[in-house]
């Protein structure tokens, strides 16, 4: 890479190739009263991208509410923490990597999942569980074959050799995703409140340190890369994509965790070195504290010769942190990332004044007011304007004439098939805390030594988002809640990734201001403050944005392992309820999508109020010790929730329903189905009173019988039904 | 009492050992480093556990074997101490050639974690004389490269000196005749894909691991 001079910078416009504009261009110049040379471009680059800076997004995220009575920490960290009661804490952290997964999907995959782990014991707590959520295009397309293929292995061997269970997650498959693909990791720690850590550098004299692996020139820009659109005129940016060790960040954990929770006094800050990699972190550091820093960059631990400060300051290469430490104790860190095989170098000084300085070669590279870097990127807001598509009218009605064949229809469908294929690649129990493993609402993880658990699950509808980002906004989060509530946890928080195409285009910039305000006041009536997360815009291919995507992470709190509940029906004679009412809601449902080919029209029927209503009766049953199973329903209604219901146990049903056939697959919100034993009966009736209907029970026999107020009758047999259910997948998969 | 954990770098299934013995079984357990060159003087059995040790780069469990403690280790199992190794404690102990065989790729390529269905095909030995002469246990099984591999030689002294410990009941893997862990000679090395200690608390969803480590608890070779 040849290093042009200001002036060169200047006349080539050099800048744009990076993603500054002309504007920001100028703008720097000004602050810096002089033309950014090469290295210092590069640096403004970065820091600006929206990946780093959240320029597009900013005024928008300000709607979350991100306080709370249990809220220690917020956005703006490695990720958030919120407390759960004797002195410990979860803290946890949502990020994509949509741009890496689509070009090289291992590798991509792979490290999104240890940037996220690295978030989490930055903050000083243990990575107790993984969860992630993908969205690929049609599973017929051979190339989304080989990245669902990729992808999972990637997320698979990253996690399974740092021994972090993933638990849980979700895999849609819709042609929109087809050349961008949506990769979220969510990565939930567990803390011991006193070794709560910050990413920061105090104090002139204390020593910046640089620990794990080498640099190399993978991921140069990768923060730039994330802030573009693909297009097929411009090349992929293949050397944008890292390439991950997990037992590289495995050893560099442990050393980490190690020093702070053992060494905590000579520690300052930590702080993962993730997108814009050296630059990021430190400088970050420097600005929250109010410190400048210098560094040399020859003292770089480096894997390639002949880099030069863009590149080193820029790449993206894995497993890497950088520590503040006390003056005077850099001998004692070296020693004890000795111990774990892993690297720690000094490569600078935090400074009393607030520039921040590089030096290569003896000489002086860059030389910027730390601030500029972090907090005076513009912030913009773009123009606003409803898609045309949401005043599509269609009236569409499912045509259900033969309930078995319907049936086995949907259980085939890629989004609503058995996904236990994916999840057997991934190492669910690995730290033996696991009560609920992947495949029921919400993965719950107990708190060892205590009676609690943690409840986790993560959740969007894109489709939903489509049709009506402000109601699918209230509804990414409203069903996060609700997979936590069946799962008998209170919801306490979320982490969110915004999916998102171009802010520029003003149909995505009203799908991204109305979904976010969706999305903040579910969050206000659930009280689940928003504590960290992260924003993807530019998912787009080829001038076509994604369907708007913000994947919700939600944490949830068992406080008695008593209350966990899981979907199965787990006894003959338990009596079944349906909890909430049925409406004729089947835009953007997924029978809509299997008769029609695609989604459309309006999409209304949704208040937060009755949800959150509804949500309560579920908590007070199941806190009641009235519920035997609990299931949320989601896509495919009520006829494919009762199904899912049987396959663990292999029992039947015997349901009878006051619906027509059609509305079995309707998607009204706001639904539970609860299997409650005969003794129970009156008190559970006592809480729910007539917002639950009794609509059959649970049999020795296994057969699966629905009749419907239209006279037709469903009779599968449990055995085929599941074979159906589990098997799809894989063979559309192949 | 004590049981010696050895910990390699990348070990990742120690802690889950240490907190079942600790707490389910009340058993005094220590780690060990891979840089010590003896194990404690009263440990009274060694547990080599899951994980990727190094990384497994290279081929699972062949750069752990060389670590320094593991000459301790053989000498404490020729003397007929009790060691078990647990799904890359499996994979070590072959490469340490204290066990015959190799684990290879699972036959899918694919990492597999799910419950698996066991038989106990000998109920002879120091780990196993609590359960009953082919009982079927369910223990998680979690690994890339489970997939045993013999020579046919190797298989006929097995099945000859009723090595064979543990067998699929639905092969997930590709290992030859089914099996899922196996004893040295003498019966005081037991190595095993499957991982008892993910079975071993019913609110994990099964409590057929716990007897693996009663056994060796009331053993001969712990008591005495």
């Amino acid at each position: 890479m040849k290093e042009l001079s200001p002036t060169e910078i200047k006349d080539e416009k050099l800048y744009l190739d990076w993603g500054l504009s002309e504007q920001e261009y100028e703008s720097v110049q000004r602050m810096l009263g002089r033309l950014p040379n090469f290295t210092e471009t590069g640096l403004f680059a970065a820091m600006w991208s929206e990946h780093c800076s959240y320029k597009s997004s900013k005024p928008l995220l300000k709607q979350f509410p991100s306080k709370g009575k249990r809220i220690l920490q917020g956005p703006g960290e490695g990720a958030g923490i919120i407390d759960i009661g004797d002195g410990q804490a979860v803290v946890f952290k949502a990020e994509s990597h949509n741009h890496p997964t689509a070009v090289e999907p291992y590798q991509g995959a792979a490290t999104g999942v240890g940037g996220i782990v690295r978030d989490i014991f930055s903050m000083g707590a243990r990575p107790i569980a993984s969860l992630n959520s993908l969205h690929f295009g049609e599973p017929t397309d051979p190339r989304t074959k080989f990245l669902v293929d990729q992808t999972v292995a990637g997320i698979g061997d990253y996690g399974n050799c740092m021994g972090i269970p993933t638990v849980g997650g979700e895999l849609t498959f819709d042609d929109a995703f087809k050349q961008n693909p949506v990769m979220n990791a969510m990565c939930v720690g567990l803390l011991d409140v006193e070794n709560s850590q910050i990413g920061a550098a105090a104090g002139a004299g204390n020593l910046i340190y640089y620990v794990g692996a080498k640099t190399g020139r993978d991921g140069i820009q990768g923060a730039i890369f994330a802030s573009a659109e693909f297009s097929d005129e411009k090349e992929t940016q293949r050397s944008a994509v890292q390439v991950g060790d997990p037992f590289a960040e495995k050893q560099l954990m442990e050393a980490c965790l190690d020093l702070i929770q053992n060494h905590a006094d000579i520690l300052v800050g930590i702080q993962d070195m993730g997108a814009a990699g050296l630059v990021s972190s430190s400088a970050e550091m420097g600005a929250k504290a109010g410190y400048g820093m210098e560094l040399n960059l020859d003292l770089v631990p480096q894997r390639e010769a002949g880099m030069i400060p863009y590149e080193l300051m820029l790449s993206e290469s894995q497993e890497r942190m950088l520590l503040c430490v006390k003056k005077g104790y850099g001998k004692q860190v070296e020693e004890l990332f000795d111990r774990y095989e892993s690297e720690a170098v000094q490569i600078g000084v935090v400074t009393e004044d607030t520039s921040y300085k590089l030096y290569q070669h003896g000489k002086l590279v860059a030389d910027v007011p730390v601030h500029t870097l972090v907090d005076e990127a513009p912030v913009y807001t773009y123009e606003s304007k409803m898609p045309e598509r949401m005043n599509e009218v269609n009236n569409f009605v499912p045509e259900v004439t033969n309930l078995n064949e319907t049936m086995e229809a949907m259980l085939k469908q890629p989004t609503i098939a058995s996904k236990h294929e994916i999840f057997e690649r991934y190492d669910s129990m690995v730290q033996t805390n696991t009560i609920v493993a992947p495949g029921s609402d919400a993965a719950v993880i107990r708190v060892r030594g205590t009676n609690k658990a943690l409840a986790m699950t993560t959740d969007a509808n894109p489709r939903y988002l489509y049709l009506n980002p402000y109601l699918g906004g209230q509804i990414a989060v409203s069903e996060a809640a609700r997979n936590i509530v069946a799962s008998g946890g209170v919801p306490i928080g979320i982490t969110d990734c915004l999916n998102f195409g171009k802010p520029n285009d003003p149909e995505v910039y009203y799908e991204l201001s109305q979904a976010t305000k969706g999305m903040a006041e579910a969050c206000t009536i659930f009280d689940t403050p928003v504590i960290s997360g992260n924003v993807s815009l530019y998912n787009e291919s080829n001038k076509k944005a994604i369907y708007p995507t913000p994947m919700v992470g939600m944490v949830g709190l068992i406080e008695k392992q008593s209350d966990i509940t899981t979907i199965d029906f787990k006894n003959a004679d338990d009596l079944i309820y349906l909890l909430g009412t049925t409406g004729n809601d089947y835009n953007g449902s997924e029978i809509q999508k299997m008769q029609e080919g695609t989604i459309s029209g309006q999409f209304e029927n949704f208040d937060l109020a009755t949800e959150k209503a509804n949500q309560d009766l579920v908590t007070k049953a199941i806190q009641a010790g009235l519920v035997v199973s609990a299931h949320d329903l989601a896509e495919g209604g009520l006829a494919v929730g009762l199904v899912e219901s049987v396959f663990k146990h292999e029992l039947g049903f015997a349901v009878a329903v006051d619906l027509t056939a059609a509305e079995l697959f309707s998607e009204t919100q706001s639904r539970f189905i609860l299997s409650v034993k005969p003794a129970n009966k009156a008190a559970f009736e006592e809480i729910v009173k007539e917002n639950a209907q009794l609509i059959g029970q649970v049999t020795a026999e296994q057969d699966l019988k629905i009749s419907t107020k239209d006279h037709q009758e469903m009779n599968l047999n449990v055995g085929a039904t599941k074979t159906i259910w589990k098997e799809s997948l894989a063979w559309q998969l192949k | 009492m004590k049981f010696a954990i050895i910990s390699f770098p990348g070990s990742n299934c120690e802690y889950d050992l240490f907190y079942l013995l600790r707490d389910e079984f009340q058993i005094e357990t220590v780690f060990v480093d891979y840089r010590e060159t003896s194990l404690p003087a009263d440990a009274k059995a060694v547990l080599i556990p899951g994980g990727f040790s190094y990384g497994d780069y290279l081929r699972s469990g062949a750069i752990a074997r060389f670590s320094p403690i593991m000459e301790a280790v053989k000498e404490f199992a020729n003397n007929g101490g009790l060691v078990i190794g647990i799904c890359n404690g499996f994979q070590i102990l072959t490469e340490a050639g204290l066990l015959p065989g190799a684990l290879r790729h699972n036959e899918s390529l694919n990492f597999i974690c799910k419950p698996e269905p066991l038989a106990v095909k000998n109920n002879q030995t120091s780990f196993t004389n609590l359960y009953d002469d082919s009982e079927t246990v369910v223990f998680p099984i979690a690994h890339g490269e489970g997939n045993y591999y013999c020579d046919e030689e190797t298989l006929a002294k097995l099945k000859q000196n009723n090595q064979i410990v543990f067998t699929y009941q639905d092969n997930p893997n590709g290992s030859v005749e089914d099996i899922a862990g196996i004893v040295n000679e003498a019966g005081n090395v037991l190595g095993m894909m499957p991982h008892p200690e993910r079975a071993s608390e019913a609110i994990l969803g099964g409590i057929d691991g716990a007897r693996l480590f009663q056994a060796m608890i009331d053993s001969q070779a712990v008591k005495n």
